[in-house]
């Protein structure tokens, strides 16, 4: 190849990765800016601290207190349940049956499971509740959930336990440390940022999702007040609003996003704080 | 010597999958000597050392056949406590793999795990053995720091303060020196000359010169077999065997 055409080559593949690159922040931008223009003139106290009111799909006075309670809720929960799968399912197959060929079957069987679209899950959820004569409520909505985000988690942890160097662990196995000890002492504390990271994204997934919760969570204008009644979530709020035909109602779910979106960075950032202090000691 | 040593390794064979890796391997270690097990790279050295600690383990493509003794105790025979068998050795790997903890809880995890809870019992055990490693006095100002934080060799050498600590009878080296720089590993090496007074040290290596400096016994492997092993000075300046005499010439290597 003649010099000029290397360069050439050289010069469009270089324009090309940064275009694509660029298009992930204007896609950011553009949502972000989309609800914040939209929305954030329609955030006032009323929208964070009251239930709606009756009417208040019409445009008449209330919040959406219930679904960023019941939202919450659900999602802490939810991760809280997935991360109590997670951690003994990633840690099986890294330091108890490392390089199995039952490892690779859990994997593939993740990624599957990851691919399965969340509606399905939901319709799934609802099928077993049925079986069992349950309502819609807020545990049914925890279960589908925890069940949605398990494979994201489990193999975002497992994608950072699984580089954990093998010699880490023989040191620990040569000081006759048991297999447990080594993964709970040594790999665990060794991978930490890493699993914050996916339970993170786990989080922010189950947050977000409408269609697991629908049938499952169901939509109440209370706040739950117990594991048995159905609650409320942001994004099927945020469905509700936008569904209705009256610009007012529809910016408040635009400012429902907002709230999401805030409420999502928040805990991010509260997490990985917590994860660096840690670290330091 | 009259007892029987600490460690025997009877008729050793290790296969990966239908790669032979070790072919019947017999060999006494002497105690409380260097013994230095030399031979090219990728010749078995590293899985005889890690097969004397059990870290090797049947299954996962590898097969495992005849014995190693540990104090007379057969440790691959069913039924056998795996930890209490690792406990009696310390391993130095070629690169430092300090635990993910501070400097102290480096040291004081293996007493730790194995039951010493006393703050101060702790205190003491992380101060001697830091001591013995040569590594007291560098870092006695941060000990809660990490010890991802140290040097190289300073790591190596945490690694060696941690693996005593847990009172071995043997330690375990493979070519601890292999990613230090000349310095660091001078003071390894003279660690391991003050150590072995008191524990049979096994070092892998593929450096001549180290077994030269080191070595009381060597143990000669060329692509999984024990060609010849003996007390350091015959099997370096009389090698019986052909091949070991090329090697130590470097014809081959």
């Amino acid at each position: 190849m003649r010099p000029i055409m290397k360069k050439i080559e050289e010069g469009f593949f270089k324009a090309l990765m940064l275009a694509c690159t660029a298009a992930v922040f204007v896609c950011l931008a553009l949502i972000l800016g989309t609800i914040i223009v939209k929305g954030a003139g329609s955030v006032n106290l009323d929208m964070l601290t009251k239930t709606p009111r009756g009417g208040y799909y019409l445009g008449k006075g209330g919040g959406v207190l219930n679904a960023i309670v019941g939202s919450f809720m659900l999602s802490i929960a939810a991760t809280a349940a997935a991360l109590a799968m997670s951690l003994p399912l990633v840690l099986y197959i890294n330091v108890y049956s490392k390089h199995s060929r039952l490892a690779s079957f859990v994997r593939m069987s993740l990624d599957i499971l990851w691919g399965v679209p969340s509606i399905v899950y939901g319709a799934f959820g609802f099928t077993v509740m049925m079986l069992f004569g349950m309502k819609t409520s807020l545990l049914g909505g925890i279960a589908v959930v925890s069940i949605l985000i398990l494979p994201i988690m489990a193999r975002g942890m497992d994608a950072v336990v699984a580089l954990v160097p093998d010699e880490l662990l023989d040191a620990s196995y040569s000081l006759g440390a048991t297999r447990f000890e080594t993964a709970f002492k040594v790999v665990v504390r060794q991978a930490l940022p890493g699993m914050v990271s996916a339970a993170l994204i786990a989080f922010g997934r189950g947050i977000g999702d409408a269609a697991s919760v629908i049938f499952t969570a169901g939509f109440s204008d209370r706040i739950p007040a117990s594991l048995f009644e159905p609650a409320a979530t942001l994004p099927l709020a945020i469905f509700y609003q936008l569904g209705t035909p009256f610009p007012e109602v529809q910016n408040r779910a635009y400012a429902s996003a907002f709230i999401l979106t805030l409420l999502i960075l928040s805990v991010s950032i509260t997490a990985r704080i917590l994860t660096y202090k840690f670290k330091k000691t | 010597m009259s007892e029987r040593p600490h460690l025997q390794i009877k008729n050793l064979s290790v296969s990966y999958g239908s790669t032979a890796a070790l072919r019947n391997i017999t060999v006494d270690i002497p105690d409380k000597r260097i013994t230095a097990i030399i031979g090219p790279s990728g010749c078995g050295k590293s899985t005889l050392l890690r097969a004397m600690n059990r870290l090797l383990e049947n299954g996962d493509g590898i097969s495992i056949r005849g014995t190693v003794l540990v104090d007379n105790e057969d440790i691959y025979s069913p039924g056998n406590d795996v930890t209490r068998i690792r406990k009696k050795m310390g391993l130095l790997s070629q690169k430092p793999y300090p635990l993910p903890m501070s400097i102290f809880d480096n040291v004081a995890y293996g007493p730790w795990i194995h039951g010493m809870r006393n703050k101060k019992d702790l205190e003491d055990t992380v101060h001697r053995y830091l001591t013995i490693a040569g590594l007291w006095d560098e870092v006695k100002d941060r000990l809660h720091e990490p010890a991802s934080r140290l040097s190289m060799g300073q790591q190596q050498r945490l690694c060696l303060a941690r693996g005593l600590a847990v009172e071995p009878e043997i330690i375990l080296a493979d070519e601890p020196t292999s990613s230090l720089d000349p310095k660091s590993s001078q003071k390894i090496e003279a660690e391991f000359k003050k150590l072995k007074d008191r524990y049979t040290i096994i070092i892998v290596t593929h450096i001549l010169r180290q077994a030269r400096r080191l070595a009381d016994y060597v143990v000669f492997i060329y692509l999984g077999e024990l060609v010849e092993h003996g007390p350091a000075r015959d099997v370096l300046e009389n090698p019986r065997h052909e091949m070991t005499r090329e090697y130590i010439q470097g014809v081959i290597s």
